[in-house]
């Protein structure tokens, strides 16, 4: 194997990609893209849930009680309804997402000391948010039920209202948010937005550098060369590898800068694993690039393949600790759950070698064998 | 005058017959096409499968690391109430820095700090016991619906102590005003995952279908220059395009049957809770919608990879924005309004309204009407395009 021959290749390609309009907008316009709109697109927070109110007591503590919900960021007020069946509507077509039902006699139970229901009607075909405005919900009663506890008990046994608190909540759980204090999901989702953008388009032009000259013909003057199999293959990876590494970095500047995610980790750790990262997904593309013939398959199996990993696998939307049966497995064997790890350490958590040494080992070795394959199944006789 | 008459109707045979002809060979061109033929049954198929284990937002088993220095019945007691489903003790550990590095590691999700003289500040109930809980919420959802649960329990607890102290003071416990919630959740009782994972995932894969096979099968009649003979044909550049896209909307509503009646339904007990027919009908004017949108992206692009390019460029943003995996409203505004373009911000109103709500029209027809408008305004535009193409 001679470097020569390795840079002769990767120079071609350089200019190659440079010299392909589209190409080279897949190259250096798509990632920053992407990141946009999925960083916006992935946020998971639950906020401005529309609700509409039916106030069938219409006294001051309903109105009390319903002005918690009205001033929270978490929900948007969509008027009072008259009746239950403006309700079924509004459910129906997903104007709302939930509907409260203030009942008769709300303010007189309450003031007599006696446990009053209110019916929430939530929408649950958006599991998640459903769940997410459930516990909403309960924090408001909670907070609404103590102030009421705390002002009746004072007046019952004629003591402080610290006194009265201190004898209803004798235990305070103090949660205290680690990594990602304010809860904002956009820290972590741009953080792993690395992890998914990377194993995207990585693969697609690692894929497509190769099948390009398959479509095209011009592979049958790597055939007919004195190239070697492994000169050619390291000079389509360089390249590659290069200008998904100088997005990674793109990427990287976007979510501290742009999306202002705290990143707490060790610099030289973060890039040495990004790039073997990157070095493992292009391999992939490689290999996705040894099976396939037209450019068009090359692009429909990367682009899918990537997405399902990256969605179901990586543990970016669901930890991998709580996939189930198979689905374990399959994260197990595929890199970005590795990454996504290393990533959200990095940024969040600010986890280096200490931590991470093994993801990182993983990843190294996960190209090696990947490129091992690819090694095997290049040829360049012809199969008839 | 006679014959002129009697020549309309051959007339409008002879366009039916050619509009048959050209669907069936786009049917034939697609089923001879292994990786799309392929691609089109994993999606419809497999891939609905895989959608409705992976996504899993409900907290399960999260771990929970214990720091008590206490060790008492009371301690011991509040440490035991964090169960499955949602909690699971991990292990307790001597020192609370050593418990960060586990945290660190993603090896439990939150730490449970219980302070000494625990059970002794209960017992005199002069101040607040505080029991401190650290949770990693490198992930903003379940990080919130650990602390909520954890919320929960502790306040359970606290209660059982609080019932004692009121009783002491000379109060009924049962007597207190107190806010409960009867929650009723409708269209899903039971928060199925399954259900919206199914179903937000057969859309989001016939989106991408329904853009790229007809923009695929437009552009490689342009790649190997069968389009030319296409032109000399006796064809209105009309029934060209209307012929894939007649072809797309059947492979579409195929798709579609064969995931909702051969898995969807038998496998994971998703209701079809409206008009199956009117559920049908919508496909196919999504489906036409967004083959508008394909053919028109294919009058842009000269080779299969930059259709395929473009349709991710225009696919990825229509998928990931229209409401599918994160409700509209939790977007920035300009972003929302934006997505009123999306055809597919409509059909997901039209098939969660369908199948899990039940809707009917007369809930639905805005969004019918928008979608309808969309389509016909993509496929003129598309028409247009190719048009001036080749015209």
């Amino acid at each position: 194997m001679k470097p020569g021959r390795v840079l002769a290749v990767a120079n071609k390609e350089w200019r190659e990609i440079l010299r392909d309009r589209i190409y080279f907008m897949l190259a250096f316009i798509l990632p920053p893209l992407l990141m946009l709109v999925f960083c916006y697109g992935i946020s998971q927070d639950v906020e401005h849930v529309p609700f509409a109110l039916l106030d069938y007591d219409h006294s001051h503590m309903s109105r009390d009680y319903a002005h918690h919900y009205i001033v929270s960021r978490y929900f948007d007020y969509r008027g009072d309804l008259g009746n239950i069946d403006a309700a079924d509507r509004l459910l129906a077509n997903g104007d709302v997402g939930l509907v409260l039902v203030i009942p008769d006699r709300f303010q007189e139970r309450l003031l007599s000391g006696q446990p009053t229901a209110i019916q929430a009607l939530v929408d649950g075909t958006f599991p998640q948010r459903a769940r997410t405005v459930q516990g909403y919900m309960e924090a408001i009663n909670a907070i609404a039920s103590g102030e009421m506890q705390v002002g009746y008990v004072s007046k019952r046994l004629g003591v402080s209202t610290e006194r009265a608190l201190q004898l209803l909540q004798p235990l305070r759980l103090e949660v205290r948010y680690l990594y990602n204090p304010e809860l904002r999901s956009v820290w972590s989702v741009s953080a792993s937005m690395m992890m998914f953008i990377l194993i995207m388009t990585a693969p697609l032009l690692a894929a497509l550098s190769v099948v390009r000259e398959k479509e095209t013909g011009s592979i049958y003057n790597i055939y007919a060369s004195t190239i070697q199999r492994a000169e050619f293959i390291l000079g389509k990876l360089l390249p590659n590898v290069l200008i998904s590494f100088g997005n990674a970095l793109v990427l990287w500047f976007m979510a501290m800068w742009y999306f202002g995610a705290p990143f707490k980790g060790s610099i030289p750790f973060f890039l040495l694993a990004t790039l073997l990262y990157v070095l493992c997904t292009s391999s992939l593309g490689l290999l996705v690039s040894m099976l396939v013939r037209t450019q068009q398959a090359a692009l429909v199996i990367a682009v899918i393949l990537s997405v399902i990993i990256a969605l179901q696998f990586s543990g970016m939307l669901t930890p991998v600790a709580l996939l189930t049966g198979p689905n374990y497995v399959i994260a197990h064997l595929l890199p970005a759950m590795y990454y996504q790890d290393i990533v959200l350490g990095a940024f969040l958590k600010g986890a280096g070698w200490a931590t991470l040494w093994w993801e990182a080992l993983v990843l190294a070795g996960y190209s090696l064998a990947v490129l091992g394959v690819v090694y095997a199944l290049f040829r360049k006789r012809i199969r008839a | 005058m006679n014959a002129h008459w009697l020549a309309l109707p051959t007339a409008w045979r002879l366009w039916l017959r050619q509009m048959r002809v050209m669907t069936a060979k786009e049917l034939r061109q697609l089923a001879r096409d292994r990786v799309l033929l392929i691609f089109i049954i994993y999606i419809f198929t497999v891939h609905i499968v895989i959608a409705a284990g992976g996504i899993q937002t409900e907290l399960r088993r999260a771990g929970v690391l214990v720091h008590d220095a206490d060790h008492s019945a009371a301690s011991r007691e509040l440490i035991y109430r964090f169960q499955p489903p949602y909690f699971e003790l991990k292990r307790e550990v001597s020192d609370a820095d050593a418990a960060l590095t586990l945290l660190d590691r993603g090896q439990a999700k939150a730490l449970l700090d219980i302070p000494a003289q625990f059970e002794k500040t209960l017992n005199e109930a002069e101040q607040p016991a505080v029991v401190q809980m650290m949770v990693d919420t490198s992930n903003a959802n379940s990080g919130f619906l650990a602390s909520n649960y954890a919320t929960r329990i502790a306040a359970g607890y606290g209660q059982e102590w609080a019932r004692r102290d009121l009783t002491n003071a000379g109060l009924d416990p049962d007597k207190l005003p107190v806010i409960r919630n009867e929650t009723r959740v409708w269209y899903n009782p039971e928060l199925d995952e399954a259900w919206f994972g199914t179903l937000s995932d057969l859309l989001t894969m016939m989106t991408v279908a329904c853009i790229l096979l007809p923009a695929a099968a437009l552009v490689r009649e342009k790649e190997r220059g069968t389009i030319e003979q296409l032109l000399v044909a006796p064809l209105a550049p009309f029934q060209i395009m209307a012929s894939k896209v007649l072809a797309m909307i059947l492979v579409m509503l195929a798709g579609t049957a064969l995931s909702l009646f051969g898995i969807m339904q038998p496998f994971f007990g998703v209701p079809a809770r409206g008009s199956l027919l009117m559920f049908f009908a919508l496909t196919a004017l999504y489906a036409f919608t967004n083959a508008g949108l394909g053919l028109m992206v294919a009058t842009f692009a000269r080779s299969s990879a930059q259709v395929g390019l473009l349709v991710m460029l225009i696919v990825m943003p229509i998928v990931m924005l229209s409401g599918t995996h994160t409700p509209l409203e939790s977007m920035p505004v300009w972003l929302q309004e934006v997505m009123r373009i999306s055809p597919m911000r409509y059909f997901i109103v039209m098939s969660y309204g369908i199948l899990l709500r039940g809707a009917g029209l007369n809930i639905l027809w805005d969004s019918v009407l928008a979608m309808a408008a969309i389509g016909s305004v993509l496929f003129m535009l598309g028409m247009w395009r190719f048009r001036r193409q080749f015209g």
